[in-house]
């Protein structure tokens, strides 16, 4: 079964979906796309029993097969994890929006096909074992994504987002590009399998430590971390399906799906363990923080998002450090992997409900804004419940699966400090208390989000809408993510045994060998340890600040708006637009004579330079033929010429000195034997003097100023260096006649095989006749040009009319 | 007020044979001594130059009815001929053949394919200059 072209069947229903939306007008088309991720899902889940087991599958087709890039659909544990996240959670949605959407008035097909479109991007990106098709995938996630947040392309923050999203995104993605170029020149290989399995080789490799880094700024601006975050609560215009989707359950997770797919490849580095685990930490505290100061409903889950992949990615980081402590040694490190991977499970349900309940009161009330909301609970009671789950599992609270994955988190980030390698064990006393700081704001936001939306006074004035309860289809998927998030609470070792567990195995191989090693049963109560009362802190805390919030939250307000990263990312936006504009202006004058100056100058520097860099400077007179007094007076009477040229007040005399020039060196040639070329030369220079004073006679009256020609030290001196540099290298070339000359051969045979006396002309027209073909071509040309530019001027509007008016 | 330049116009009747004929000679001896087509050309081209100066342009025309573009041409598809028409004798691009020959009157010649070459750069060499002249002093 070449399940490898399973990645491309959303993409191919989208090539459908048009033709749908425009034939069948009755039916909402979500309908039909609704198929497919519900088809791939139940294809999906067929592998389950035997990934179970720790068994994988390849399937694969060449795609360019000259240069061994192929496209190849790995199915593991962690590929499957996602695939049956992107195909679950895209059936829901698509559910969704069909009750979201209006088929009237929304163009539903382009909708559905950037939707279809993106699924296939994600499942390539999570199932592909090749770099490059990796890659390949990994920019359509980001055309899709682009294409979705600016589907109300008339707005203006749409466009911005989308802008923004894109920018940020194709930066790291070319990054990570980079990245694995290198990892394939030094592993011989895109295979992602064949780099981990020689793994150890690479991390002496000088360019491993790039490598990471490069691959890590692909996954931090894809998972939205610290300070790459900032495109995604400007994501936020996106319609809320999307945002649900993309910018919460799957293409935010793609970078911590990169980065667990690559942490075999790079746990061994201090330089991973510390990147991901910090940036992630402090992702969490930034987002966690910030959400607070949000008004948005989509605001607040914008930055919770963000906070909450710091806290996955920190999981991954401290998930590697099992690198180094090993199997044998009981360290909590090797659970870390675990939570993390249930965590992203955990999130990815209430997250996606959550963002359905935001998208549900917007719908339903008309705005988003936490302020003009309140007391909706009695309106919309199932709506109330489900965010009520939503939030506090997001809050870690029992008995919903948000409280498990916290759990695990706290007890990871405590045995940070116990590791000591790499500096952890004095710095990592810094990492449960940050964790548990951005907890407890996590727990404020929570409750923030779901009471002052739900309960409280409510404001029916400020609404635009009269509220009410949502269609029921529109209920169906949220609470469907509800149900899920409560029974993992009860049933956490299923999701452990089934999905969890073949995904840890992919990402710490050198600890276990298939998922029944992995000894790890997530129990609800575990006696009363340091994290519960870290958790009890966390309510006490929390809700004490959540109390007194209208006291301090004006305090967000004092934050100066100059030092935001989002006035950073529009200040280097706009530099990069006025300053490359300005830059170009500078340079790009409009006037020739600046481009001659740039020319020349590039000429004198380039060459100059190349002659003493390789030292080719060299003059000897040896071969040089004796001075005769005759050369002596041309020479002359030429330099005279020149400087008249120069200095003459007027264009008239410049024009006769130039004529002088001519015949000058048509008289050297005649004291060099040749007389072919004085012959020429002569008829030459009389006919272009001819021509010189026909364009003097023709020069307007106006501007006809008989000046000299104004003196600029900047050309004087670009003049004296061409002039330097052509001698320089004149003398040199001179000096250094490693050939002997061809001429010889010439003399011998023109006779003989030519039949001809005049070597010149025998030159021109039999040895190199087809150098002279092509000048009188180019001749031949030149005179047509002269009548084109003559004769056909259409100088007179009415001609021009009479053209176009044909 | 229209000048009489008699003296002009009647010097011009005779020196532009000689013109003519020298250029003649320039071009056909060309293979041997100094010259070729495009001395050959020039010189022509300057004659006729001479009378454009010594009559106005509407004589000369009538005088030489030449369209000078066709001229280009024609030297083109003759320098271009002579040397693609190697290549029906299965030998390489621009293989010019020669050989002597008795010829009446002139006595023992030798006649070379490069000399139709050579025609054919006069041709495009008059052709041009003449255009460029002309179509610059009709421009008004």
């Amino acid at each position: 079964m070449s399940f490898v072209y399973f990645i491309f069947i959303p993409m191919l229903a989208a090539l459908v979906i048009p033709f749908l939306y425009k034939k069948v007008r009755g039916i909402h088309t979500g309908w039909f796309v609704l198929a497919v991720p519900v088809i791939l899902f139940s294809l999906y889940t067929t592998f389950l029993s035997k990934v179970k087991n720790g068994e994988s599958f390849t399937s694969s087709f060449e795609w360019i097969p000259s240069l061994n890039i192929s496209v190849t659909s790995y199915i593991d544990g962690l590929s499957l994890l996602f695939s049956l996240l992107i195909t679950g959670i895209g059936s829901l949605v698509v559910l969704y929006s069909i009750f979201y959407l209006d088929k009237t008035r929304e163009q539903l097909h382009n909708f559905y096909v950037y939707l279809l479109l993106f699924m296939t991007a994600m499942l390539g990106v999570v199932q592909s074992d090749h770099m490059i098709s990796l890659y390949f995938f990994w920019e359509l996630t980001s055309i899709s994504s682009f294409l979705l947040i600016g589907y109300w392309y008339k707005r203006d923050r749409s466009r911005f987002g989308a802008l923004k999203s894109m920018m940020i995104t194709v930066f790291g993605g070319l990054m990570m590009l980079g990245g694995f170029v290198l990892l394939s020149i030094m592993g011989d290989t895109y295979s992602i399998r064949e780099l981990i399995a020689s793994a150890p080789e690479l991390g002496n490799h000088e360019w491993f430590v790039w490598s990471l880094i490069l691959i890590l700024l692909g996954a931090f601006t894809k998972s939205a971390q610290f300070p790459f975050y900032i495109w995604l609560p400007d994501a936020m215009e996106a319609p809320t399906p999307v945002s649900a989707y993309l910018h919460s359950a799957t293409m935010v997770k793609a970078g911590l799906y990169l980065v667990a797919r690559f942490t075999p490849i790079f746990a061994s580095s201090e330089w991973w363990i510390w990147l991901v685990t910090g940036i992630g930490l402090l992702t969490l505290f930034w987002g966690s923080f910030f959400a607070l100061k949000q008004t948005d409903l989509k605001g607040i889950l914008a930055f919770s998002t963000v906070s909450q992949l710091g806290l996955i990615m920190s999981l991954l980081g401290a998930g590697a450090i099992s690198f180094h402590t090993g199997i044998e040694e009981d360290s909590i490190f090797k659970y870390a992997a675990f939570a993390a991977i249930f965590h992203l499970v955990n999130h990815a349900t209430f997250k996606g409900s959550l963002f359905m309940i935001a998208g549900i009161v917007d719908h339903e009330t008309g705005t988003r804004d936490i302020r003009k909301l309140g007391g909706l609970m009695s309106m919309m009671p199932i709506s109330f419940t489900i965010a009520l789950i939503g939030s506090f599992s997001m809050a870690g609270l029992p008995p919903f699966n948000g409280f498990l994955s916290k759990e695990m988190f706290l007890t990871g980030m405590l045995s940070i400090q116990d590791f000591n390698l790499f500096a952890f064990d004095t710095w990592g006393i810094l990492f449960p208390i940050i964790a548990w700081i951005a907890s407890v704001f996590t727990f404020i936001y929570s409750f923030y989000f779901v009471f002052r939306t739900f309960t409280g006074k409510h404001k029916p004035d400020l609404l635009p809408k009269q509220a009410h309860e949502a269609p029921i289809g529109m209920l169906i998927s949220p609470a469907i993510l509800g149900s899920l998030v409560v029974a993992i609470f009860f049933i956490p070792n299923v999701i452990g045994d089934v999905l969890v567990k073949p995904a840890v195995v992919a990402i710490q191989p050198y600890l276990y060998d298939v998922p029944e090693d992995i000894h790890i049963h997530i129990k609800a109560w575990h006696g009363p340890n340091i994290e519960l009362w870290m958790t009890i802190g966390i309510v006490l805390l929390g809700y004490l600040l959540y109390a007194t919030l209208s006291k301090w939250q004006p305090l967000y307000n004092k934050f100066p708006q100059g030092f935001t990263l989002n006035r950073l990312y529009d200040t280097m936006m706009f530099l990069s637009e006025v300053g490359t504009n300005r830059l170009t202006r500078f340079y790009m004058t409009g006037f020739i004579r600046s481009y001659l100056v740039y020319m020349f100058t590039g000429i004198v520097l380039l060459t100059i330079s190349t002659v003493f860099i390789k030292e080719a400077f060299d003059i000897s007179f040896a071969t040089l033929a004796p001075i005769r007094f005759y050369e002596l007076i041309i020479a002359l009477v030429l330099i005279a010429g020149t400087l008249t040229i120069l200095l003459a007040k007027s264009r008239l005399t410049s024009i006769i000195a130039l004529g002088a020039v001519g015949y000058s060196v048509a008289l050297f040639f005649v004291i060099f034997n040749a007389p072919d070329l004085a012959l020429t030369q002569l008829v030459i220079e009389t006919v272009s003097v001819a021509l010189f004073l026909l364009a003097f006679y023709h020069l307007p009256k106006l501007n006809r100023h008989e000046n000299r020609m104004k003196f600029r030290l900047g050309n004087a001196l670009v003049a004296i260096g061409v002039g330097v540099t052509v001698t320089i290298v004149a003398l040199s070339a001179h000096s250094q006649k490693l050939v002997p000359s061809i001429s010889s051969y010439y003399e011998k045979t023109v006779y003989k095989e030519a039949g001809g006396g005049n070597i010149v002309n025998v030159i021109l027209v039999d040895y190199r006749g087809f150098d002279t073909l092509f000048e009188i071509a180019v001749l031949a040309i030149a005179s047509l040009g002269i009548i084109a530019l003559i004769q056909l001027r259409l100088t007179k509007k009415k001609e021009v009319n009479r053209i176009e008016d044909k | 007020m229209k000048t009489n330049d008699v003296i002009l116009q009647t010097t011009t009747k005779i020196i532009f044979f000689i013109i003519f004929l020298f250029s003649i000679h320039i071009f056909f001896a060309g293979h041997y001594t100094p010259g070729g087509g495009f001395v050959g050309g020039l010189l022509t081209a300057s004659g006729i130059v001479l009378l454009l100066l010594a009559f106005d342009l509407k004589t000369v025309t009538t005088a030489l009815p030449i369209n000078y573009t066709v001229m280009t041409a024609i030297g083109l598809l003759l320098a271009l001929s002579t040397a693609a028409g190697a290549i029906f004798f299965n030998v390489p691009f621009f293989t010019h053949a020669f050989d002597y020959f008795h010829l009446p009157l002139l006595g023992k010649q030798s006649l070379h394919t490069a000399m139709l070459f050579d025609t054919g750069v006069y041709l495009v060499v008059v052709g041009v200059t003449m255009t460029i002249i002309q179509s610059i002093g009709a421009d008004d």
